[in-house]
């Protein structure tokens, strides 16, 4: 099989939403090596503080290595600081990590959600070499972009109840991974609110 | 190789007595130095210095109060080129940390770094201590701040202190006069009062300097014109 682009050689989407008083990021759990699925429970987001997920849709092999250079920079900072990172913040560390490697990038364009310290919904995006995007409605990434940004433009309403976003979250990302020969096999979808995180598990279309 | 350079070697070492003597000196030439202090009020900080200087000098040609960040500013007591380094190495340092995270440095995070500084140039080879101490005044997120950093690294945090040559008078009076409900202007006006009481000869508004943060989070040096009113409220 031919792979145009490195991003696409295990292949995943990621997508986070704002809704009232919430976020909402979920990404599909395939993994895969080209054309051939290895497992089925890969998820590509991951709890960095009490109430902020970042995703790392890409190589998988970078998925886990920024995962664990974040998680490493945030430990030290809540020690250091004697405080939590915010969301902002950790947007704009991971926009320095990617940039370090300019010229020798870390395959992987990161989605950022989480609540500030005022429960403020806060999400973002950027791309392999750190170039962000901050939105108030909607960041995705990964191979099915192009779907989801169709999907999301289309079901996406602002103020949305955590329930109700969970709906159009899941929507969004089932009906474009579905048209996605490399993303699939299984979604998970996290709720983050004033009140805590529910996460849910998706079967789509084997 | 570094190894086999002659100054490779800790200048500073201990005395039998667990004392590192090179530090106590340091101490010493800071307790020579011209009096510093500041006032943590509600609503901000105020530091201030003697600038007591030869007739022939320019007062306006040396800054003693200066600005680590927009919301951020440091005195000292001690040897003015010493504090210039860590000035502009504490600039630095904060200009680094928002490139990083974009936020700005909060004023405990700059005293841990400058404070490492200082304690770094008591551990390393071919340099001694820095013969300052600093007096950090700033206002976050996390309100009015003031930190003492001294040459040894260790750095305490303050609701008014002083520095220098009458830093037992003054902290005298300070302790009288303290309150914690003082807003900025009765603290500038404390901390005019405390210098006069160790000022030698009349105290104008060209050898005294005091520099102000307020709740907005700005840190400004006074200009000797503000400075002459606040004299005058304080006559």
């Amino acid at each position: 099989l031919a792979y145009m682009s490195i991003l696409e050689y295990n292949g995943g989407a990621v997508l986070a939403m704002v809704g009232k008083n919430c976020v909402a990021i979920a990404s599909d759990t395939r993994f895969g090596i080209q054309h051939q699925t290895v497992s089925t429970d890969f998820s590509k987001v991951f709890r960095i503080t009490d109430k902020t997920f970042v995703g790392f849709p890409g190589l998988a092999s970078d998925t886990q290595t920024m995962l664990n250079k974040l998680k490493f920079r945030i430990k030290l900072y809540s020690l250091d600081e004697d405080r939590e990172m915010e969301p902002k913040i950790v947007s704009n560390l991971l926009q320095t990590l990617l940039y370090e490697k300019r010229f020798g990038p870390f395959f992987v364009e990161p989605v950022v959600a989480g609540l500030d310290k005022n429960n403020k919904p806060f999400i973002s995006a950027m791309d392999l070499i750190g170039a962000p995007l901050l939105a108030e409605d909607f960041v995705l990434s990964g191979t099915a972009s192009e779907a989801m940004y169709g999907m999301c433009e289309t079901l996406y309403r602002p103020d949305l109840e955590p329930e109700d976003l969970f709906e159009v979250v899941s929507q969004c990302l089932l009906s474009s991974v579905n048209r996605d020969a490399l993303s699939g096999w299984g979604a998970v979808v996290h709720v983050i609110t004033a009140d805590g995180i529910t996460s849910r598990v998706l079967k789509g279309r084997q | 190789k570094m190894s086999e350079s002659p100054y490779s070697f800790s200048l500073t070492t201990f005395s039998p007595s667990g004392k590192l003597v090179q530090i106590e000196y340091a101490l010493q030439a800071v307790s020579q130095g011209t009096t510093s202090l500041g006032i943590k009020a509600k609503d901000g900080v105020v530091i201030a210095t003697e600038k007591k200087l030869p007739d022939l000098l320019k007062p306006s040609s040396i800054q003693k109060v200066n600005n680590l960040t927009d919301n951020i500013g440091v005195v000292y007591s001690g040897l003015n080129p010493d504090s210039r380094v860590l000035v502009t190495k504490g600039r630095k340092l904060a200009q680094q940390y928002y490139r990083t995270y974009k936020e700005n440095i909060p004023i405990s995070m700059i005293v841990k770094k400058i404070a490492n500084v200082m304690q770094e140039y008591t551990q390393s080879g071919g340099v001694r201590p820095f013969g300052v101490s600093l007096l950090i005044a700033g206002y976050d997120e996390s309100g009015p701040q003031l930190f003492q950093v001294d040459p040894s690294g260790s750095y305490f945090g303050w609701k008014a202190s002083a520095i220098g040559k009458n830093t037992l008078n003054a902290k005298t009076f300070l302790e009288k006069r303290y309150n914690e409900d003082m807003e900025l202007e009765d603290a500038i006006h404390t901390a005019i009062l405390t210098l006069k009481e160790g000022f030698e000869g009349q105290m104008t508004e060209n050898n005294i300097e005091i520099g102000v943060v307020n709740q907005q989070g700005e840190f400004r040096v006074l200009s000797t014109s503000e400075v002459k009113d606040y004299l005058g409220e304080v006559e």
